[in-house]
């Protein structure tokens, strides 16, 4: 056994946690901004003025299930 | 290879979200349209001028809805991607299909059924323009609380793995969910905002659409996601070292 690890000798390989994490972090923001601008915005909390983006998305925003009106 | 996957995670939510704008197009839109005629009767016959009109029916219900669906498709997609970078090689011995649909029926339950038991979807015509923010709040709430008690079930999953066998531990972890599904939902407050004269079958078909469409987002993503990065995850064989198609 020259294997010193105590993984098994087959099977997934993860990923190491600092290699993710930058993806995880920028990523993750942005993915999540853009769902933001589907669901919320100019509902609960508004970053631009008006109501264009919440009635453009409006059906989508019921459909998925968001708090709208 | 984190960069891959999120790519190929977006590209799948994109087409995921392509096949559920088609479900929300044929399920979704006539009980859209039945609620907002059902409004516009209920503010004519209380005598208030109708809503101007500022983005058309037809647009709402056609490229106003595909923008919607697609681009929370495409971000369902990498945001899955990401937890299947983590989750990967970190779940048992799950390959990367199994690993990627496990996740899908997981993420289904705790961001869509459970959260959606207690705040459902509604149609237009449904819910009091004043209490927006505060259903909106509890709406996240039940989503961060209902994916915080997931992760916890896995977790508390993995370490009796083991000691219990992969049965008897899975559904421990599942009754520990329910426990805290059960206390969190008589614990936050109720919310009807249903009129008294909204048709009960427009309100059941709407949600019905709703929860159909995202599973169909959900099942193209578990099904689809794994099986285009089934090449680019890191696997070890039998006979050698750590090997990586990537």
């Amino acid at each position: 056994m020259s294997d010193t690890t105590f993984a098994p000798s087959y099977g997934p390989v993860a990923i190491p946690v600092r290699e993710l994490l930058p993806w995880a972090i920028f990523g993750g923001l942005l993915l999540m901004l853009a769902i933001y601008f589907i669901g919320a915005e100019e509902g609960a909390t508004s970053l631009i003025r008006g109501t264009y983006v919440h009635e453009f998305v409006h059906d989508g925003r019921h459909l998925l299930g968001f708090p709208c009106h | 290879m984190v960069g891959k996957l999120l790519l190929r995670g977006m590209l799948v939510g994109l087409v995921a979200g392509i096949l559920a704008f088609a479900f929300a197009r044929v399920y979704g839109e006539p009980q859209v349209d039945k609620a907002i005629a059902f409004e516009e009767q209920q503010a004519q016959a209380a005598g208030e001028a109708p809503e101007p009109e500022m983005v058309s029916r037809a647009i709402q219900a056609g490229i106003g809805l595909a923008t919607g669906v697609l681009v929370y498709g495409a971000a369902l997609g990498g945001l899955f991607s990401l937890v299947f970078a983590y989750a990967y090689g970190r779940l048992g011995s799950l390959g990367p299909r199994g690993t990627s649909a496990l996740l899908a029926l997981l993420g289904f339950l705790a961001v869509i059924v459970v959260p959606g038991l207690k705040y459902p979807a509604n149609p237009p015509a449904v819910g009091n323009p004043e209490t927006i923010a505060y259903r909106t709040e509890l709406f996240f709430i039940m989503i961060v609380i209902s994916i915080a008690a997931m992760v916890a079930a896995v977790g508390l999953a993995q370490r009796l793995w083991n000691r219990l066998g992969a049965w008897n531990a899975s559904i421990a972890a599942a009754l520990a969910f329910l426990v805290v599904f059960a206390l969190v939902k008589a614990a936050l407050p109720d919310i009807n905002e249903v009129p008294e004269s909204f048709s009960a079958t427009v309100l059941w078909q709407f949600r019905v659409a709703s929860l159909g469409i995202q599973l169909v987002l959900w099942t193209v993503v578990g099904l689809g996601f794994g099986a285009v990065v089934e090449r680019v995850v890191g696997v070890r064989d039998q006979r050698g070292p750590a090997r990586r198609y990537a």
